[in-house]
Parts: C-alpha cells; structure tokens; sequence
C-alpha cells in the first residue's frame, strides 16, 4: 500500500518540479502541465502506428518530439509572445492550451482509451509475504533516479549553478554574463523532458487518454505549493506526501471524497506554513 | 469632463471618451432593441441559447470584478453557479418563491467567498487560483456526494419556472424576458458598484497595488471584497440557471465551465464593462457557428484566444479600443 | 445573432423543403467525453441500419434523414440538443446512451409527445411514466437479478464485494444490486465507489482484498473498467471479477489486456452471441467502420429497425400512434431480420430479450449459456 502510494507520489513528484522549475525560472505558471504528461504517450503511439516504428524507437523519437514541442516550441510560441503582457495572460493562455491539447489528441488520434505498452515486466513479486508489483518498484526508482540526476545537475555542474542563479535573481545573472535567455530555455527543456519521463511510467497503468491530464495537473499544482514552490525539493516531498496521503486516504478513509485531499492540504499548508513544508518564505520584491 | 490620464482606464463606458456619445447611444439603443426584439423570431433552441446568454452573463460579469478589475483568477466560478443552482431548485422544488433563492444563495456565495478568500489572499496573488481550483472539485463532490441534500448524481429534475407577481415563465419566450430583466438589473449594480468609491478603489489595486497600499487602501480587503461580491453574482446566475434547464446535476458546474468564464471574460475584454456581454455572446454562440467544424470548433476557440493574447491581451473590447484610438484626428472635431 | 437569424431561417427553409421526401431521425448522442466510446459505437451501429433501409428506399417510401447532435457527455448540453432536435419536427429521437443525459432531456420529448429510442440502463428512465421512452437494452431492473440469480446458484456466494462508478449509472446499478443481493441473503461486505475517469485503482485493490469476499461485482463505464482490471491483476486478486456487459465488452478486453482474462457476468447484449443474426451484424459493422461494435452498437442498429418495423405495420408516420404500437410489440426475427434476436417492449418501454453468461477466455468473450426471456419465448 504505501508502494503504490509511492508510485503515485514518484509520478506526482516528476510533474511537482518540472512545474516549480518553470515558475521559479521564467514566472511561467503552466496550467497545461497535466496535458505535458498526457501528450508525450501519444507521440509513441502516433510514431508506431503512422510512422510504423518499434517500440524502443518509438519512444525515443517520441522523447525526441516532446522535448521539441513541449520545450522549444511552447517556449517560443506561447510563452515569450505573451509573457511581456503580464503573468496573468500567461495563465490564461496554458489554459488555452491545455484544452487545445485535449481535443487535439481527441480528433486527431482517438476519443478513447489506448492501451500503452509497458517498458518492463507487469509481474508481480512475493517479498516478505506481501505481493509487491514490478510496476511500481520501477516507476519509484525511475523518478528516484531523474529526480537525483537533476539535482546533482543543479547543484553541481556549471550550467545548473548557472541555471539556479537565473532562477534566484535574473537581473544579475544576466550582468554577470549568465546567458539568461538560453538559461530559460533549459529549463523548459528539463521540464518537456520530466514530463515525458512521467507519461511513459503512467501510461500503462492508466491507459492513453486525451482526459489524462486533468487530476495529474491539479495534483502537480498543489504538490508544488504544499511542499514549497521555490524549492525543487519542495515539490519532491510534496507529490510524494500526496501521492502516499491520497491513496492512505482512499484505501482507509473516504473514497468518495479522496479528491478533496489536496485542497484540505492545501488550505492547511497556507494557513499554517505559507511558504510550504521545505520552501523558504519569500519576499516581496518591489 | 476629466481629460484622459495614464489610469483612466477606469472610466471605460465609451461616452466616456470625447465625441463618441451619440454613437455609444444609439449602439446600445439598437443593442437593447435587438435583444427585446429576438425572440420574436427565433424557435424555442434560439430562445433558449439567448436565455443561456444571459445567465453567462451575469457570471461573467462576477468573474470579470474578481479577475478584470481585482486582478485575480478564480477558477471556481462555475461551483458558486453551481450552489445559486442547488439552492434555486432545493428551494422552488419545495414550493419557495425564486426571490428567495436569489436572495439566499447571494448570501451564502458572498459568505463561502469570503471565507475561501480570506486565506489565499493573505499570501499572495497567484495563490488564490489554486485555491479556486481545489475548492471547484471539493464542491463538485459534495454536490455529488451528500445525495440526502442534493440527491446526488441522480440530479434534481421537475424544477419549476418562476412566476413573479403571478406572471407565468413557463414559455420560452416569457422566461427569456425574466432573464433579461434580471440580466439588467445585474448590470446596474455592477455598473453603480463601478462607479462608486469602492469600484475606484477596485481599479486602483488592479493597476498599481502598491501604490495602493502606500495611499493606505488595504489591498486585501478590497480585494476579498471583489472576490465575494464576484462570487455573489456567480450564484444569482446559477439561480437564474436552475429554471432555465429545469434538471440540474453536479457534473455541469466543474472546472469545465469555470475555464468556460474565465475565456469569456478574457476573451470579451477583462476589466472592460461589456466584455463579458462580448465573451459570453461569443462563448454561446461560437459552437453554433462552427458547428460544420464538429470537433475542431474547440480548437478554434483556444487557439484564436492563445493568439489574442499574444496581441491583445485585453481582449476584443480592448482591440475595438486600440482601433478606435488609432483613428485619425478628424474623430475629435465631433465634439 | 444576425448569423443565427440567418442560420435558423435557411435550416427551416431546407427542412420545409426535404419533408416531402424525407423522414426524419435526429441522433443526439454521446460523441465526446466520457460516454464517447459507447456514443460511437450507438450512432454507427445506427447509421448502418440507417444506410441499408435508406438503400432499399427507405421507410415507407421516404428515406431517413438523421441529422447527429453531440451532447458531449454533458445532461444540460443534450437536453438543449433535444430541444434542438425537437425543433426539426423529427418522426423520433435517437439516443442518447448515457442515462444522466436522457433523464434530463425525455421530458422534453415526452411533452412534445416525440418517441424517444435510447440506450440508457439506469432503473428510474422507465419508472417516471413517460409513455414515449424506448429501451434498447435491459434496464438495471432486468439485468440485476439475472446476476444475482448467478452469483447465487452458479458461484453460490454467500459474501459479495461490489465496486461501483459514482454516477447515475453505477449509482443506479449499485443500488439495484444491493437490493437484489438483500434479497437473496447474500452479505455485501465491501462497497467500493470510485470516480468516473478515475485512473488509479490501487487503493480500491487493497480494500477488495482486504474484504475477501466470495465474489466482486465491477459495475463502472470501460476504461474504468479496463484499468481496474489490470490493477487486480497486478496486484494478485484471485476471486471471481463478474460485471454485468461492459465489463466483458470488446473494448475493455482490448485495454485491459491479458489482465481481463478470467472476468465473468452477465451480458445482456452482445456482438458475439452465439446467434447467427448478430454474427453477420458484427462482419457487417466492421467492415464497414473498420473496428469491432460493442453492445451499443447492437442497440443503435436494433433501435432503428424497431421503429422500421413498427411503422411498416402502422402504414403511416404517426408519433403517437408509433407510441403506443411499439408498447407490448414483439418482433421477431423472421419479421424483421434488423432486430436480430426476438424483442418484446413492454408498456414502460422496457425490454425483453433471451441474453447470456460469459466469461473472457483469452482475449475474447466466451458465451457460456444462454438464458431465455423473463415472459417466454424464444
């Protein structure tokens, strides 16, 4: 039980950071970011069925393809085109695209749910007495792993300091000669790919659907806040406090209202610790 | 008359603006007679999609105080519907006058505003859209949930149309005017709300909130005000909504119809008076329009509102402006 | 609004002009949200019984005109497209599937005294009086005790679990069901809601199995299904998964995998049923639409040759008459080739049919017995 909340939360965690990492660098609030995670299944299945590649090399060229579209594209334009009109058009046009996403992959692939092929045996294994599923043994050490490889990226080779710095202060990054514009652009890559990453460990357990993305995104939102926006290790502990809570909840508590869990933390977080569990309080700037 | 300043924007009526009254005047005119008049010959689908105008409307305006003139997203819009709608028909089910209805979920949205208000913006401004956010889905279970208040996902049906001083709405064409009537009076006290001191003070947060808070208006409170009152309105809409479909259930007030709002307050112009006239119109109408494109239509739509953003982010009313500034000076000797 | 001016004038105009020639049927159905799967399937299945009278010149001389309206899941949008539909003075309406919808939109087709041949299961649908409702399928009256006459005496359970979709259609099943477990002695040990479009599962695994009952009942719409079953695969559940249709539908067993395998229940209406009529339905629909019907499209395509046959005997286009003709109607087969198996409407315009336990070996539904009609016959 506390497995599977950890699958879920290893998952929640992924979307958690790319979502901060792109707040705290560029002051983009991506309301599209469930729809990210959605989209990249697609890619692989589009590349099998029309391009007729195998499975491996379906999902490399659907890496490929979400980095491209859900880094440099969305980068290029959406956000710069509309980002100089304020944070608030931003918002409103991830909304936009969020929807245009949806019903994209509704009439261009299919209304219904695909089955999506796992990467790794679906078997299950007997430890100590409990059957414990490959699958989330799997997906646990697959977010594990990016999730550590990002922060030794971050914190320990120059482009990632560099990328930090842009994140804390942007105008002394750039007079410190930190290629800031190019800074932002990694970042939404980072992002395009931890999206990706989490659309392959999701999709054979929940099936490609084009309505994927509405719960993970909410989930992602409210992971990113109650562990602390302006951490990335804030938005690790969040979705893996939300994933273990919402399944502990769901299994011993209430099923009928499990969804309600992430406003109750949410409100709880804001009231009491409005920086979130990790985050540092933070300024206004004026 | 004031000359026109950097933050004028507030004044956004277009007699306001030098030598466009008798325009303006004859536009609403004619605006106003179309809308009396249309009904007339349209059948009950045509009636009923202006009928659905009108309700938006209403919402939209709400949502346009909150997010136009304060500056905050809510996402939870479509759930304050949703709770003028339950009330409307718990209420008119068991026998109890529309009036009351508007009058009791008014209260109760302000209240549920307030109070949902109150934390989020104590932290900072992004924060109230997440908020709005989980409580949309929170209402959206207990609407499902609690079945012993609102029956659940089976739904209230048979809710009846309202007769105010013993004028039967039950036509398509007699409930269109009770809509509007409402509609208008919604109008006016948004209008006069606009007007009055608070509605300056309103404006002045939404431009520069900290020049705001240096002029000693508590930011918050005007703030959560908009909010509640925004919310107020939401409800009457959905009181005027329950009547409207006569069956209602929880899966119509999701996030689905909050995004649906916010777009047409965007869309139409936020923190402009008409905009969300403009929006919900457009909203409305628009599936009609591209129905040849069957599920493209939806595309359309966010795609023609990511490209407006990019270029006008105040929407269509804020493009007509920007047009209309750009005429040449012979505009001005009018006046 | 001018446009919509426009636009309303110009439909009247054409109508006016079609009615000599024309019949006309509006499909509002299900064609995007969460009842799509089961939409499509309905409206094509339609369209195809549609296209084969249409090509041997219709009914009564007219050909039928079928104009289709999405109510994308959405009971407030379908009610506004039968509004819509009923504004096209249609002969009758078709659909929707989902029972929300059409529990907000029969009235209107009730006051307008319009027949209405739908392909929702929930209970009340037939229980409100409405003398212009028509099943396609067995309401959740039908079909739950037929199950529970199965769990009962087929897997002589004594303890049951049951996992439901809150909605009005597992609500409605759900509730059926309980009644009909109480009734029969059998203890409900584990009630288990969950979302529609809900996709994690593992939670409601582990209270399944917690309860340990003799047997599970999956009553929720396909995908949920589909992942449901995968999750107890993963996660090592071995009692008995029964549902009821859906979950031995076609399309779950092709999201679900290997993991469906092993599910059995009762199948009111199915694409594989041993009867040679709906074996040559099934070649017929994929080859025409390129992918394998379900149990919906089998109601869309019996729906519309009911209202054929129904109107052929009445000689004439009359709702009313229409109405009543079809209440107590029996049609059989030799008949009508397009109802597929003998069909009996009673006069809440409920359904009767033969129908089936299955079970899902390897990939594909495996029909077990066959049961025969609550009022007799073949």
């Amino acid at each position: 039980m506390l497995l599977a909340g950890l699958a879920t939360g290893g998952i929640y965690a992924l979307v958690a950071v790319g979502f901060v990492l792109l707040w705290q660098t560029s002051q983009t609030i991506n309301f599209a970011q469930g729809e990210f995670v959605m989209l990249p299944a697609f890619f692989v299945l589009a590349a099998m069925k029309f391009g007729g590649l195998s499975f491996p090399m379906a999902m490399l060229a659907g890496f490929a393809v979400s980095l491209l579209v859900l880094g440099l594209l969305f980068k290029r334009l959406v956000v710069d085109p509309v980002i100089c009109h304020g944070v608030l058009p931003l918002v409103i046009s991830t909304i936009a695209l969020a929807i245009l996403m949806k019903e994209g992959v509704k009439e261009f692939y299919a209304a219904d749910a695909q089955p999506f092929p796992a990467a790794w045996a679906t078997t299950n294994l007997q430890v100590a007495g409990m059957v414990v599923s490959v699958q989330n043994l799997v997906i646990i050490a697959v977010a594990v792993l990016a999730v550590a490889a990002l922060q030794y990226f971050l914190g320990s080779t120059r482009t990632g300091r560099r990328m930090q710095a842009t994140a804390q202060n942007p105008a002394l990054a750039r007079v410190l000669g930190i290629p800031v514009g190019r800074m932002v652009l990694y970042t939404f890559l980072i992002n395009a790919g931890l999206v990706a990453l989490a659309s392959f460990l999701v999709s054979p357990i929940y099936l490609a659907k084009f309505t994927n993305g509405e719960t993970l995104g909410l989930v992602a939102f409210v992971a990113a806040i109650v562990g602390g926006f302006n951490q990335v290790r804030g938005a690790i502990a969040g979705g893996l406090l939300l994933g273990v809570v919402d399944n502990f909840v769901a299994a011993y508590l209430s099923a009928q209202y499990r969804a309600a869990i992430p406003l109750f933390l949410l409100i709880a977080v804001i009231l009491l610790r409005p920086q979130g569990l990790l985050g540092r309080a933070e300024e206004r700037t004026v | 008359m004031k000359p026109k300043s950097g933050t004028d924007h507030v004044f956004l009526f277009p007699s306001m603006i030098r030598g466009k009254r008798g325009l303006s005047l004859i536009f609403a005119l004619i605006a106003v007679a179309l809308l009396i008049g249309a009904p007339f010959g349209l059948k009950p689908y045509g009636i009923y999609l202006l009928s659905l105008w009108a309700v938006m409307t209403i919402a939209a305006i709400g949502l346009n105080l909150t997010l136009g003139y304060a500056g905050q997203i809510s996402l939870a819009q479509a759930s304050f519907v949703g709770i003028g709608a339950y009330t409307a028909a718990l209420l008119t089910t068991q026998g109890w006058p529309l009036g009351a209805a508007f009058a009791l979920a008014a209260l109760l949205c302000f209240v549920i505003g307030w109070l949902l208000g109150y934390p989020a913006l104590r932290v900072a401004h992004h924060y109230l859209a997440f908020v709005t956010l989980s409580f949309a889905t929170l209402v959206f279970l207990i609407l499902r949930n609690e079945e012993w208040l609102t029956r659940g996902v089976y739904g209230i049906s048979g809710i009846p149309r309202p007769a105010p001083l013993g004028w039967s709405t039950k036509a398509p064409q007699d409930f269109y005017f009770f809509c509007l009537g409402v509609l208008a009076l919604a109008s006016i006290a948004a209008w006069w709300l606009l007007r009055s001191p608070w509605g300056r003070a309103f404006t002045a947060l939404r431009e520069n909130p900290i020049r705001a808070s240096s002029l000693g208006i508590d930011t918050r409170r005007y703030t959560l005000m908009a909010f509640a009152i925004g919310s107020a309105l939401g409800g009457v809409a959905g009181v005027l909504y329950a009547p409207l479909v006569q069956f209602i259930e929880p899966t119509a007030f999701t996030l689905g119809l909050s995004f649906n709002l916010l777009l047409m307050v965007i869309v139409g112009g936020a923190g402009r008076f008409f905009g969300p006239f403009l929006g919900a119109a457009v909203s409305v109408l628009l599936p009609e329009w591209l129905r040849f494109s069957e599920g493209l239509y939806l595309m359309l739509y966010a795609i023609f509102v990511m490209v407006l953003l990019a270029f006008f982010p105040s929407g269509l009313l804020g493009m007509a402006e920007r047009l209309r500034a750009s005429w040449p000076r012979s505009s001005k000797s009018a006046s | 609004m001018m446009k919509s001016f426009i636009a309303v004038g110009l439909a009247l105009g054409a109508a006016a002009a079609s009615a000599q020639q024309t019949v006309n049927m509006p499909i509002v159905i299900e064609l995007s949200g969460a009842g799509a799967v089961s939409g499509t399937n309905f409206r094509d299945g339609a369209v195809l019984a549609i296209e084969e009278i249409n090509a041997k010149g219709g009914i009564l001389k007219r050909r039928i005109n079928a104009p289709q309206a999405d109510t994308q899941s959405n009971p407030g949008i379908s009610r506004a497209q039968v509004q819509k539909a009923i504004d096209g003075d249609p002969y009758v309406i078709l659909g929707p599937v989902f029972s929300g919808s059409v529990k907000a939109n029969m009235v209107l087709a009730q006051q307008a005294e319009v027949p209405q041949i739908v392909g929702a299961e929930a209970a009340e649908i037939t229980q409100a009086g409405n003398p212009y409702i028509f099943r396609t399928s067995f309401g959740q009256q039908m079909s739950m005790p037929k199950i529970a006459n199965y769990l009962r005496d087929g897997l002589k359970a004594r303890t049951v679990a049951v996992l439901w979709v809150n909605n009005d259609f597992g609500k409605g099943g759900r509730d059926t069901f309980v009644k009909e477990m109480a009734a029969r002695n059998i203890k409900v040990v584990s009630d288990v809601s969950t979302e529609s479009g809900q996709m994690d599962f593992a939670a409601d695994v582990v209270k399944l199995k917690g309860a340990n009952a003799d047997a599970i009942f999956v009553y929720t719409n396909e995908e949920e299904s589909a992942r449901f079953l995968r999750e107890a695969r993963k996660q090592g559940i071995d009692k008995p998964l029964i549902g009821e249709t859906t979950l031995l539908g076609q399309k779950v067993i092709d999201m679900a995998g290997p993991a469906a395998n092993g599910a059995r229940g009762h199948v009111g209406l199915s694409a594989d049923a041993p009867v040679p009529a709906v074996l040559a339905f099934k070649e017929k629909f994929s080859k025409r639409f390129g992918y394998v019907p379900d149990h919906n499209g089998i109601k869309g395509y019996t729906g519309v040759y009911a209202v054929r046959y129904a109107t052929e005997k009445i000689g004439r286009f009359d709702r009313k008459l229409l109405a009543r003709t079809l209440h107590g109607l029996t049609i059989k087969p030799e008949e009508e080739p397009g109802i597929l198996m003998e069909t009996t409407w009673d006069n809440n315009g409920d359904i009767d049919r033969i129908s089936f336990l299955a079970e899902v070996v390897e990939g594909k539904q495996k029909i077990v017995q066959t049961l025969p009609k609550l009022g007799g016959g073949k």
